[in-house]
């Protein structure tokens, strides 16, 4: 049934340091790569090496750049993936029951057999996180790796989400977002982890930390090297004239 | 949002003949015999033609049938539902009307009742998403009923029944763009809440991708806009007040053969733009709407 469970047991999600992300695209490939193999049908491209490429992502990263008053303007890599929303308007709506979120750790996932492909799931997400597969016609969405992370053929630290375990710079977290205890409810309690458009009210697991302000640079970095104390007769010149 | 051509098809086709099985099953026209036959006919054939246009635009169109099963959540699935129970609680007084049978009125009301709860739920497969503000408001299913309703009446031979209700429907549409206009900035999602860069501008630097993807062929369809002025004329024009007149001014069935082809342009015009103008919050991502 599509009807959202009242309160999961978990919930478990990424907390995605926006501070620390370089925008490598190791998410990306190995979201991409770990999918094609694991739960479902594998993520197909469309036209893959002729002009027109296209295919089925369950990871994108944007880059943005922000200008804040009187600061330097930063750039920010800013990855986009399903955020596993307690009120997830994507379930709702399925008139299948193929979309459902669990009640034992709060995944938002797609039983692919039962997917019609309407599409209204993707419709109904604000941030994108719902690509129809044009070589399945079923939906795809990111599934936390479920099979990772329960996986005991794997060794112990594989048993997080792909995206987690390639980024190579620890911008990503996984963990239980519902204990407050837990390190990633930490990390978003110490920098202030936020929401992604709260205003659609779909209360998101998935956090993301705000990028720390850059410190003020100096005009230039040469300024220093600038003042130049000359000697000898240039310098009594300068010294002399500097008087008038 | 992408105006698929199966969508548009449908939820026209659909709308004008649940609004001519509406009539028939209320009784506004009693035909008898053949007349009747040709007009449930009609009515049905628009309806279940619009229902087969519909499982096109599906990724796997043989699980269709799934569709009925979550009638509690979704409204699509309301909307399935509507539909085939609609037709069948009609069946039995299009059969009576047909052959003369004199069966109660009462089941067609029900029936009619049955039909604008199935348009009311297309509408609400729209009007509940948040993350498309224009839609997100009570104007979509105002605008879907009326459109049903002024269909019905037209299909139906209601002359200036029908006359008004084109000249309504062609004010509730302006009304309905005038709202919809200021609908994404009312819902309050900016590229700084989307990415909760709230220190200052914000604009892309890079896409993810070089490429089109799913996302921005589906949701950020920005061609169908561009001709939006015209196409907002020619919907008011072609879906109220063209039939508004020939529905007063020609007399007996002339007055529906003309102005129903008209007036289904005119929805057709008005369904393409329902879809092209509605911008998808996800845009914002790609600093576009």
């Amino acid at each position: 049934m599509t009807c959202l469970p009242g309160k999961v047991d978990r919930q478990l999600g990424l907390v995605i340091d926006l501070d620390t992300c370089v925008g490598c695209h190791a998410c990306v490939t190995a979201c991409k790569g770990w999918n094609d193999q694991g739960y479902g049908v594998p993520l197909s491209d469309q036209d893959p090496y002729g002009a027109d490429p296209s295919g089925t992502f369950l990871n994108r990263v944007h880059s943005y750049q922000v200008e804040p008053p009187g600061e330097v303007p930063m750039i920010v890599n800013f990855p986009r993936s399903c955020l596993h929303c307690a009120d997830a308007p994507c379930v709702t709506v399925c008139p299948t029951g193929a979309s459902y979120k669990r009640t034992e750790d709060g995944i938002v996932l797609v039983n692919e057999d039962a997917c019609i492909g309407c599409g209204l799931c993707a419709w109904a997400c604000p941030y994108g996180a719902r690509e129809l597969d044009m070589g399945a016609g079923v939906m795809k969405k990111c599934t936390l790796c479920v099979d990772r992370i329960y996986n005991e053929n794997l060794p112990e630290e594989d048993r997080e989400p792909a995206c987690v375990r390639t980024c190579p710079t620890g911008a990503r977290h996984f963990g239980d977002l519902s204990d407050p205890a837990s390190a990633v409810s930490r990390l978003v309690a110490e920098r202030g982890g936020i929401d992604l458009m709260p205003e659609q009210g779909t209360r998101p697991a998935n956090k993301y930390l705000p990028p720390r302000g850059k410190d003020r640079a100096p005009a230039s970095l040469l300024e220093p090297l600038l003042d130049v104390q000359a000697t000898g007769l240039a310098g009594w010149l300068d010294r002399m004239l500097g008087r008038f | 949002m992408h105006p698929a051509p199966s969508v548009i098809l449908f939820t026209v086709l659909s709308g004008a003949g649940f609004g001519l099985l509406v009539a028939l099953g209320l009784g506004l026209v009693l035909p008898s015999g053949w007349a009747a036959l040709w007009l449930w006919g009609l009515g049905y054939g628009l309806a279940v033609a619009g229902l087969m246009a519909s499982a096109f635009h599906l990724g796997r169109p043989e699980r269709a049938w799934r569709a009925f099963t979550q009638w509690r959540s979704s409204w699509l699935s309301r909307e399935a539902w509507g539909a085939v129970i609609a037709l069948l609680a009609l069946a039995p007084v299009a059969l009576s009307d047909w052959l003369g049978l004199g069966w109660p009125r009462m089941i067609g009301w029900i029936g009619a009742g049955l039909a604008v709860a199935t348009v009311f739920s297309t509408a609400m497969i729209y009007a509940q998403l948040r993350a498309v503000p224009r839609w997100n408001h009570w104007i979509t299913p105002a605008t879907f009923l009326a459109f049903m309703a002024t269909g019905g009446a037209i299909l139906s031979g209601q002359g200036a029944w029908a006359a008004l209700l084109c000249l309504a429907l062609a004010g509730l549409l302006v009304i309905g763009w005038r709202i919809g206009d200021t609908r994404f900035a009312a819902a309050g999602s900016t590229m700084g809440t989307a990415t909760g860069l709230l220190r200052g501008r914000v604009s892309v630097f890079e896409a993810p991708h070089t490429g089109d993807n799913y996302l921005t062929r589906e949701m950020i369809h920005v061609v169908g806009r561009r001709h939006a002025r015209k196409l907002r004329m020619m919907a008011v024009v072609c879906a109220g007040v063209v039939p508004a007149l020939l529905m007063v001014v020609l007399p007996g069935i002339w007055g529906p053969l003309l102005a129903a082809p008209v007036h289904l342009i005119g929805a057709a015009a008005q369904r393409w733009l329902f879809f092209a103008e509605a911008e998808h919050v996800v845009g914002l991502f790609y600093g576009r709407r």
